[in-house]
């Protein structure tokens, strides 16, 4: 089989397009809102998901013939629980203002649900490199939300975007303010609500 | 006492796990079709954080905490592991004991039992437990006792289940409205929940 066969591309890209973990599937969104108020912890907490995803994927892959499948889920949650310790202390050393500002949100990816979807449904029976493509392909899916709709809020709620300042200071001389809404938690499930009106009726109208 | 009351009520409309936290929102989303359903698993989840927070709280300052079981080892990097480990544990005994002694309750909460082991709310609760140890006893905000934390924990199902359950109340009638097709399900249920975000952030200046 070849390494970049249609089947590997497909388990690849299905996430990013219809098989969409958060809007298509509705999994993981609870840390996807809470992260999302500034661009930058959206895009580590992005990233952070996806290295754990694809690990825990090739890990749960390459174990998947020995484990007793009545335990199966104990041993899901150890192993995505150590991936997770790992990644945090890593944060903690490199970016530790990112890793104040994620808060807990670090730990919860162990109960984010994208990680038990995938690995019931992906790695428990497939092989070890598909499983990491499809980890790849379902983490930078989630991580493309947060960046989209981190970007939004933070634009329209502080005027800026990565912490540089976007919209001029003569705006602000004009009238222009910031809106404070959408700093706030409620903002977020509403574009949440608009990113997955738009992407419906996209396919939709594919269909 | 009057710390608690605060941090009790506080729990509930303030900090709520979902207006402000957004903890617990997969099977807030999954289960809130009807109402019925939605006071089962909200009770299921008030119970079991009623057990977990207080259990992670004596974990957490009796043995993983600085100096505790060997001086001058701060084991607290362990907390994932063990705190999911508790919460995986209590989740599987509640279910036993439910199964043996009621099994009406247990046909009723069905495959929701089972599914509380990987609800962020429960996790959530344990992880913002340990945050709140360090705050000034001063603090609304402080867990100072093992009380504190059972409190907190009950407090915190309470609000969880008031959300569910509204959200159920509110998608019941909604299946009578005329929503956009694309919109249809999760877009408007998500803008719905959104609205009512924004309606119990009147409560944040709450203090007793």
């Amino acid at each position: 089989m070849a390494l970049f066969s249609k089947q590997n591309r497909e388990a690849f890209t299905n996430p990013l397009n219809l098989d969409h973990p958060i809007l298509g599937q509705v999994l993981g969104i609870c840390s996807a809102l809470a992260v999302t108020s500034q661009l930058k912890p959206a895009i580590v907490m992005g990233l952070a998901v996806t290295v754990i995803t694809a690990f825990s994927n090739v890990i749960i892959s390459i174990l998947r013939n020995t484990i007793p499948n009545r335990i199966r889920i104990v041993v899901q949650l150890v192993v995505v629980a150590a991936l997770v310790t790992i990644v945090s202390q890593i944060l903690k050393a490199y970016v530790y203002d990112v890793s104040v500002q994620l808060s807990v949100y670090v730990g919860l990816i162990i109960t984010n649900c994208i990680l038990m979807g995938r690995l019931e449904a992906f790695a428990m029976q497939n092989k070890p490199w598909p499983s990491f493509l499809d980890g790849v392909g379902n983490g930078l899916g989630y991580a493309m939300i947060l960046v989209i709709v981190g970007a939004v809020r933070e634009f329209l709620g502080r005027g800026s975007l990565l912490g540089f300042q976007i919209i001029p200071d003569a705006c602000y001389d004009w009238g222009y303010i910031n809106n404070g809404m959408m700093t706030m938690p409620a903002m977020a499930l509403i574009l949440v609500g608009i990113v997955i009106w738009v992407h419906r009726a996209y396919f939709y109208k594919e269909k | 006492m009057e710390h608690i009351i605060s941090l009790f009520f506080r729990s509930i409309f303030v900090d709520n796990m979902i207006f402000a936290f957004f903890l617990g929102m997969c099977s807030y989303l999954a289960v809130s079709k009807t109402v019925k359903t939605s006071l089962g698993l909200g009770l299921a989840v008030t119970f079991v954080l009623t057990v977990t927070v207080p259990v992670n709280y004596l974990l957490q300052t009796k043995v993983l905490g600085d100096g505790c079981l060997v001086e001058g080892v701060d084991l607290s990097y362990l907390s994932f592991i063990l705190f999911i480990g508790v919460i995986a544990g209590m989740v599987q005994l509640v279910e036993m004991t439910v199964e043996k002694y009621s099994p009406s309750l247990y046909a009723a909460l069905g495959i929701f039992l089972p599914l509380i082991a990987v609800n962020c709310a429960i996790m959530g609760a344990s992880l913002f437990m340990q945050q709140r140890i360090l705050m000034d006893p001063t603090n609304t905000q402080a867990i100072t006792s093992v009380w504190d934390a059972m409190v907190y924990g009950f407090g915190s199902g309470i609000g969880w289940t008031l959300a569910i359950v509204s959200l159920g109340a509110i998608r019941e009638k909604m299946q009578y409205g005329d929503v956009p097709k694309p919109l249809q399900g999760l877009g408007i249920t998500f803008i719905v929940v959104g609205l009512m975000a924004m309606a119990m952030m009147c409560f944040s200046g709450l203090n007793i």
